[in-house]
């Protein structure tokens, strides 16, 4: 048989085929039902990432810094029970549930593209809810000017963290007004799945004009401050990572240029793609950075 | 046993180890026409390419530390392993142009002079070139023994270059590419602690080392 170049993309389909099936398994094998959310204006009709390559191709570096690493350990974290701690400047600190937080009559679709600092990018269906839901659920007290999101500490089950890769637990942040906004949500699913583990079981947050990391996975422990948290990456690098982590293809990661992306799936020569500033989100969100440097607020 | 198999090695020939050499690159063409790639497979064929290239630096570095130390002469094969490792690592650059990039020249260009990685391994690779293009029996005819030695030492600063082109390119500080650097300042230490082979005296009337 003659095989040319040509025929290496249409990989794509039988992936997509395998993960129709595989999901197809997965529904037919657990109790827990299909998830299923309302369309959203908010939504990019890009066409979506196929559910193989966004649950294969993850960096989540509690189960190791390999792109597969988390599809091949995340398997090891127990993810039911599970309970989000929300306190600090709240006006009903407490447990919350996964189901208090994102109702299944809650959800929606947000289709949107998510752009890795590493200058790739995908289009991802999730599942999910404002975080201007759950905020408002617990109450934000006036003075609360930040949020902080900490993610799930096990190092028995999550082996990454038997390694000081990191300052463990990975810890995040927003400003109030990125966390109200309403194209932050809090998913918990994906496709008509409910998140995969690599993906941040059993909820995660999804900021899409910032940079990836700054969307944390796994959520245990939602804290509202009146000062700029902690986050991960920029405590270890804090010349490459800033807080804020808008994607900018102006401002270069010390690195690498941030001026072009390559989209997964694309094919081996599928090409670059210019990036866009705040991932083509700047018709929504570039009002709440007036006046702001962001050369120096990267 | 040690004459044994320095005899074995004798008897294999050249083309044998470009054989075995090319095997990596036939595993990869194989994976991009059967999909076993991974989603990213751009990636793949430019991280395995050059990973097999900085290992065939490994161990055309490795020839003379084995012969010093261990009296096993590799020395027969050490073009073909330097051969390979420069193959290896122009596909590499090759597959950053082509599928990395996409020919988007001035960002590259722009790249490679703003960017530490990119710049120690382009640096490398170029360190590496004109020993590629003297690796003949012809050059060193040419050039004459000394100089010819002389020139290939520039691999001692490209190969500590290949390392560092891969640890500056991850997010954290990673295990492996830490690793090969070690290994490769090791192979490197080792040519200064033990300068001739061990178990052999000082060689009479000042009689030059060649390897």
């Amino acid at each position: 048989m003659k095989l040319n170049w040509s025929d290496v993309t249409p990989k794509a389909d039988w992936l997509n085929r395998r993960s129709f099936i595989a999901a197809g398994a997965a529904f037919a094998a657990s109790p827990a039902a299909a998830l299923t959310g309302k369309a959203s204006p908010l939504s990019t009709d890009e066409k979506p990432n196929s559910f193989e390559e966004i649950t294969n191709y993850n960096n989540f570096y509690e189960f190791g810094t390999g792109k597969e690493d988390p599809a091949r350990y995340a398997d090891a974290m127990t993810i039911d029970p599970w309970s989000i701690e929300i306190g600090g400047m709240v006006e009903r600190p407490g447990s919350y549930g996964v189901e208090d937080l994102a109702p299944d009559n809650a959800l929606e679709e947000r289709i949107y593209r998510l752009r890795c600092v590493e200058a790739w990018s995908m289009v991802i269906p999730w599942i999910g809810v404002p975080l201007s839901s759950v905020l408002n659920k617990a109450g934000v007290q006036p003075s609360a000017r930040f949020v902080s999101f900490e993610t799930l500490m096990r190092p028995e089950e999550m082996r990454g963290q038997s390694y000081p890769i990191l300052k463990w637990p990975y810890r995040e942040g927003l400003r109030m007004d990125e966390a109200m906004h309403p194209l932050t949500i809090l998913a918990t699913g994906l496709y008509s799945d409910p998140m995969p583990k690599q993906n941040g079981a059993p909820i995660r947050l999804v900021v899409p004009w910032k940079y990836g990391f700054k969307s944390i996975k796994s959520i245990v422990r939602i804290t509202l401050t009146d000062k700029q948290p902690f986050a991960t990456w920029q405590d270890t690098a804090p010349s490459e990572y800033g807080f804020y982590a808008n994607v900018n293809p102006e401002v270069d990661h010390p690195r690498w240029s941030q001026a072009t992306e390559r989209r997964i799936g694309s094919g081996l020569f599928g090409g670059r793609q210019e990036t866009l500033k705040f991932n083509g989100y700047g018709e929504q969100v570039a009002s709440l950075y007036a006046g702001m440097d962001l050369t120096k607020n990267y | 046993m040690k004459r044994q198999l320095n005899d074995t090695l004798r008897r294999l020939p050249v083309w044998a180890v470009w054989m075995g050499g090319l095997i990596p690159l036939c595993l990869l063409v194989w994976d991009i026409f059967t999909g076993g790639l991974g989603v990213e497979p751009v990636r793949d064929v430019e991280h395995r390419l050059g990973r097999t290239a900085l290992y065939f630096l490994i161990a055309s570095l490795a020839v003379t530390p084995l012969v010093r130390i261990a009296g096993i002469s590799l020395m027969k094969f050490r073009r073909a392993l330097g051969l390979l490792c420069f193959t290896y690592a122009g596909l590499h650059l090759l597959s950053w142009v082509t599928m990395d990039m996409a020919f988007l020249w001035s960002q590259m260009v722009k790249d490679v002079l703003k960017r530490p990685y990119l710049l120690f391994g382009m640096s490398a690779l170029l360190l590496l070139l004109p020993l590629a293009i003297t690796s003949n029996n012809l050059s060193i005819r040419r050039m004459g023994g000394q100089a010819w030695r002389k020139l290939h030492k520039l691999v001692y600063i490209a190969a500590p270059l290949v390392a560092l082109h891969w640890i500056w390119a991850l997010k954290t500080f990673p295990v492996t590419p830490g690793f090969w650097l070690i290994v490769i300042l090791t192979l490197l230490g080792l040519r200064v602690a033990i300068p001739r082979p061990l178990g052999r005296g000082k060689p009479k009337g000042g009689l030059k080392e060649v390897s």
